[in-house]
């Protein structure tokens, strides 16, 4: 074939096809990555505000438990799981809302006013009224939400399991 | 360097070999009804592939099938359009697939010597159907329960037998979880596997006697 300073038929068709090959295979990949990757895109964000009722039904100096249920969804499956917090009223009007797992194996503890303590029905781990360990076999001191009060009503900020 | 790679790997694998038997034949002078052998294998690989991908979020039990589907209508990045190929992709196999054997019934092309590829084509038939048949009941919401309910039913009053086939089916006397899971098998594994290989079968006839050419006149 003699050159010429054209494109080929060849050259063009080529061209083309290899255009056009990748516009289609771009339009049926990525649909299909995202299809397989994306529940790694979905941010799930278990962050609220739960309402706890008006702050007169926490009396002071007594830890109150409050017991609240979060729904989880993941893809077709909602899980119900209940949480408990131990609403603590200071005299200073401060509010300390203490999570009732255990932090050994995660029992619910207890509040015994005649031992002042939080008490683990498993493994007699010991905690204060504050939360802070006594005796017992738990790592850690009882874990906190943070709390805040409009109007008068108290809220507790879930953060997710 | 594309060309050195290429001949390295067909030197071993005989890639031009395959190429010049399998697309590289000689075919009589033909039209666009001789399209509808290829497209129905087109069909077929994309319902496997969009049904391998549905099967990443679908679940076969009746307390999920139903949620998982709407998840993945709903809750997944292209999930309606995977979904979407897949249910009309259905559809339009069962049409291409009849109109293949009607094609190859009004040009004769089942006589002599292609009478074994025209019986392959009719299981292959046959397996289509099943697929749709299988699939209907998958989304376990009411029109597929019923839908299965009566073709069951309907499978059931076969003289003599026909309690038996009802109950094969159904893998028991109702409609229940272990219908779905035999429905689901079937249409995942037991039928794909057979289509797979009749097809392979439908095809190897195919190179081997040629295509037929159409019907003249005097024919």
């Amino acid at each position: 074939m003699p050159s010429s300073p054209h494109m080929s038929r060849r050259e063009f068709v080529s061209i083309v096809t290899a255009a056009a090959g990748t516009v289609m295979g771009a339009l049926i990949g990525i649909p299909a990555i995202g299809y397989l990757i994306a529940p790694a895109l979905q941010k799930v964000s278990a962050d609220a505000w739960i309402p706890a009722g008006p702050i007169a039904n926490y009396p002071v100096g007594v830890p109150t438990l409050f017991n609240f249920n979060r729904t989880k969804v993941n893809g077709w499956e909602k899980t119900v799981n209940s949480y408990g917090v131990y609403i603590i009223q200071h005299e200073d009007g401060s509010i300390l809302a203490l999570s009732n797992k255990c932090t050994h194996l995660s029992c619910r503890v207890n509040w015994k006013q005649d031992a002042a303590a939080y008490i683990c029905p498993c493994h007699d781990a010991y905690f204060d009224i504050n939360g802070q360990i006594v005796k017992g076999p738990q790592p850690r001191p009882l874990d906190t939400y943070e709390s805040k009060i409009e109007e008068n009503n108290l809220f507790i900020h879930f953060v997710g399991s | 360097m594309f060309q050195k790679t290429f001949n390295w790997l067909d030197e071993r694998l005989g890639l031009k070999t395959i190429y010049d038997t399998v697309l590289d034949r000689k075919i009589p002078k033909v039209n666009w009804w001789f399209t509808l052998g290829s497209a129905s294998l087109f069909l077929f690989l994309l319902q496997g592939i969009t049904g391998i991908m549905l099967t990443i979020y679908y679940v076969p039990s009746p307390d999920h099938a139903y949620d998982s589907i709407q998840f993945i209508m709903t809750g997944v990045s292209f999930g309606w359009l995977i979904r979407g190929i897949h249910h009309w992709g259905a559809s339009l196999m069962v049409l291409i697939v009849f109109f293949h054997m009607l094609r190859t019934y009004f040009f004769g092309a089942y006589k002599y010597p292609r009478e074994f590829t025209w019986v392959t084509g009719v299981l292959l038939l046959l397996l289509t159907l099943g697929m749709g048949f299988t699939g209907y009941l998958l989304p376990w919401n009411q029109r597929a329960y019923w839908a299965t309910t009566v073709a069951t039913s309907i499978a059931g009053t076969v003289p003599f037998i026909g309690n038996f086939i009802n109950q094969v089916l159904r893998g028991g006397g109702d409609l229940s979880a272990v219908t779905l899971a035999r429905f689901f098998s079937v249409h995942i594994w037991w039928f794909p596997a057979m289509i797979a290989g009749l097809i392979g079968v439908h095809l190897y006839m195919v190179i081997r006697l040629g295509i037929s050419s159409v019907p003249k006149e005097e024919d």
